[in-house]
């Protein structure tokens, strides 16, 4: 068994880091503050060929799979949770939904804009009334010759302000639950189709997020994503595939927690020592470090699954859990390692505990993961 | 235009060096590599001049298999082919500039462009020895008038202006006191100074692309360059740590303590 990374997923983790160290280290804490979503430095990203890491060459993107998209992700969240979020729910949703379940004329239409960040991609699935339990949609797609008419309300959508391209899914057939659901494609400035921004986040403050309104939007049947009524099956594969960017995201957080609280406890003397040197703080690095290792095992061996085309669900939940509780125990630990000044925005770690609550929320919550989870064990023989 | 650039392995600047128990190097356990950052400048700058006059930009490093990876670097920011030349064990600049003079004698560049120095051991010097050797002229410390965050810098326009019919090259220098512009016959030889450019991050097309760019291998021995080094170093040591200052209360105790402790005014 090999735990290197390929040669081109270290270089390409160079890069972004050399990146991030210039354009988004000395800028995160203030976007955090303004909650501003820093669009320069996602396009970017974007001629960095970071927002097509899953789109196929002949669409402009990287042809890579998996693992190179947690490798980015992790990359990117060890200096700023917001901005991985965007690269995570951009490459690995609304994009992903339309490279896997697209057809030729769709995925000529929107791939190529989006992977490079011309245009960004969002993904309605949860709504103000339900979120995993997707049996509780309200939106609905009515035909209407060959049209859909959609209405309803989406929250919490990633890019819902910024974004450019939606995929949206409605109940298309309410008798049969989650089998009478289709996805369909939406663009910004749709007529009936508005955004109301979302403010005053715990964290990931920079990362847009926004109510939709889906009021007698048409669209033709040429926008309707997959086959009708298959659109919730198609969404568990793309939530699976997603759940691996967010333990992504979760283990770049607890890595930038440690790297800091390292540095800080290596400066900082209490009693004429080192704060590193005490035993209660040399515990807690044993433990985030060990835990860091660990997620990050778990988060490459789901995307390892996925890149071999094997099942991975289980491995999936598994990672996005454990990691996004690690980090949080780890940004935890970090603002106790800088005492009063973590308590404080002088110093990053406090916005990496913030937004590490997101990862034990967003893309199925910890609760989730474990029925999940629970779930496929007691499918195994 | 053809044009050849340095592709130097250096320790991270971020890592922190210790100078190993024998003396005579550093403990490289742990230790982080990346391109030498003047010679990441002079690949940006030989694309920029790539992409106005079009033609091959070459990579160059010397060192083990490793230095593949400052030589993908390279490739993956756009540089169209790499020479690998084939080397353990010590150099000295001297030696450097022996191997790229054969490599250049073989590949004809109209241009070769190296970082000014490499920030390992500062020597600035195989730029001017290789310009000697092959007869070019040379023009070191390529800076430019533009800000680095002018509108040029932006639009990637070169610092380095080639003249028409591609027979000449203007470099600004950067000089203590100013600058000072030189016009150089090509084929030439410049080095990069830190305010030319601000080099492109690697992307992921290019990184893909790299993977399939030639590399070609060279050696000392089948270059016929003799690179046993003219100077041996004897010994390294860590500079003296610097005491901390002092707070003092007032201007009369500062100005009584550099009188009387400092002895400077």
């Amino acid at each position: 068994m090999d735990f290197e990374l390929p040669d081109d997923l270290r270089a390409l983790q160079s890069s972004i880091r050399d990146f991030c160290e210039k354009r988004v280290k000395p800028a995160a804490r203030e976007w955090d503050h303004t909650e501003k979503f820093p669009l320069e430095v996602v396009k970017e990203l974007g001629a960095m060929g970071v927002m097509g890491i899953r789109v196929g060459e002949e669409y402009g993107g990287a042809g890579l799979g998996a693992l190179a998209v947690a490798v980015a992700v992790e990359e990117v969240a060890r200096y700023d949770g917001s901005l991985a979020l965007t690269v995570a729910s951009h490459n690995g949703l609304g994009t992903s939904h339309i490279r896997v379940f697209g057809n030729d004329a769709q995925k000529k239409q929107y791939l190529p804009r989006l992977a490079t960040a011309e245009f960004l991609g969002a993904w309605g699935l949860t709504e103000p009334g339900s979120g995993s339990d997707a049996a509780g949609m309200k939106t609905t797609a009515v035909k209407k010759g060959d049209r859909w008419v959609l209405n309803g309300a989406k929250m919490f959508i990633t890019q819902g302000t910024v974004g450019d391209v939606f995929v949206i899914l409605a109940v298309t057939e309410a008798a049969k639950k989650q089998k009478g659901i289709t996805a369909f494609i939406l663009e910004r400035g749709e007529q009936g189709f508005s955004q109301r921004p979302i403010h005053g986040k715990l964290g990931m403050r920079s990362s847009d997020t926004a109510e939709l309104i889906l009021e007698n939007v048409e669209v033709p049947d040429s926008r309707r994503l997959g086959e009708v009524n298959q659109g919730f099956l198609n969404t568990l594969q793309i939530l699976d595939g997603g759940r691996i960017t967010i333990g992504a995201l979760s283990v770049g957080l607890a890595r930038g927690a440690i790297e800091e609280s390292r540095r800080y406890a290596l400066e900082r003397t209490a009693f004429g020592h080192p704060i590193a040197e005490f035993q209660a703080l040399k515990w807690m690095f044993a433990d985030m470090k060990t835990e860091l290792d660990a997620a990050r095992l778990l988060v490459h061996r789901a995307a390892a699954l996925a890149d071999a085309g094997k099942p991975y669900t289980r491995e999936a939940s598994m990672a996005k859990l454990f990691a996004s509780e690690a980090a949080t125990r780890a940004c935890n630990k970090a603002v106790q390692i800088h005492g009063g000044y973590g308590y404080t925005r002088e110093f990053p770690v406090e916005r990496y505990l913030r937004d590490a609550k997101l990862c034990e929320i967003g893309e199925g919550t910890s609760e989730v993961q474990r029925s999940i989870i629970a779930r496929e064990v007691m499918k195994a023989s | 235009m053809k044009i050849l650039v340095t592709a130097k392995r250096v320790e991270d600047p971020e890592s922190k060096i210790k100078v190993d128990a024998a003396g005579k190097g550093i403990v490289k356990d742990g230790l982080k590599y990346k391109i030498n950052p003047f010679d990441e400048i002079a690949v940006e700058e030989a694309l920029r001049l790539a992409a106005k006059h079009p033609g091959d930009v070459v990579a160059v490093s010397i060192g083990g298999k490793e230095v593949h990876e400052q030589l993908r670097h390279a490739l993956a920011m756009g540089a169209t082919k790499a020479v690998w030349v084939n080397h353990e064990g010590p150099l000295d600049q001297m030696g450097v500039a022996r191997l790229l003079q054969k490599i250049v004698e073989k590949e004809k560049p109209d241009l070769v462009i190296l970082g000014k120095q490499s920030i390992d051991d500062d020597q600035n010097q195989v730029g001017q020895y290789l310009a000697e050797w092959l007869g070019w002229g040379q023009a070191t410390f390529a800076s430019k008038a533009d800000s680095l965050d002018s509108e040029n810098e932006k639009n990637k326009v070169p610092g380095v202006i080639v003249g028409d019919g591609a027979k000449t090259v203007d470099v600004i220098r950067e000089v203590d006191g100013g600058l000072n512009r030189l016009r150089l016959t090509l084929p030439a030889v410049v080095t990069t100074d830190l305010r030319l450019n601000q080099p492109r991050y690697a992307s992921l097309p290019g990184i893909m692309k790299a993977k399939s760019k030639p590399l070609e291998e060279q050696t000392a021995q089948g270059l016929g360059v003799d690179v046993a080094p003219k100077i041996t170093v004897t010994k390294l040591s860590m500079p003296p740590a610097r005491k901390a200052g002092i707070k003092v209360p007032d201007v009369a105790t500062l100005v009584t303590k550099l009188k009387t402790e400092a002895k400077v005014v």
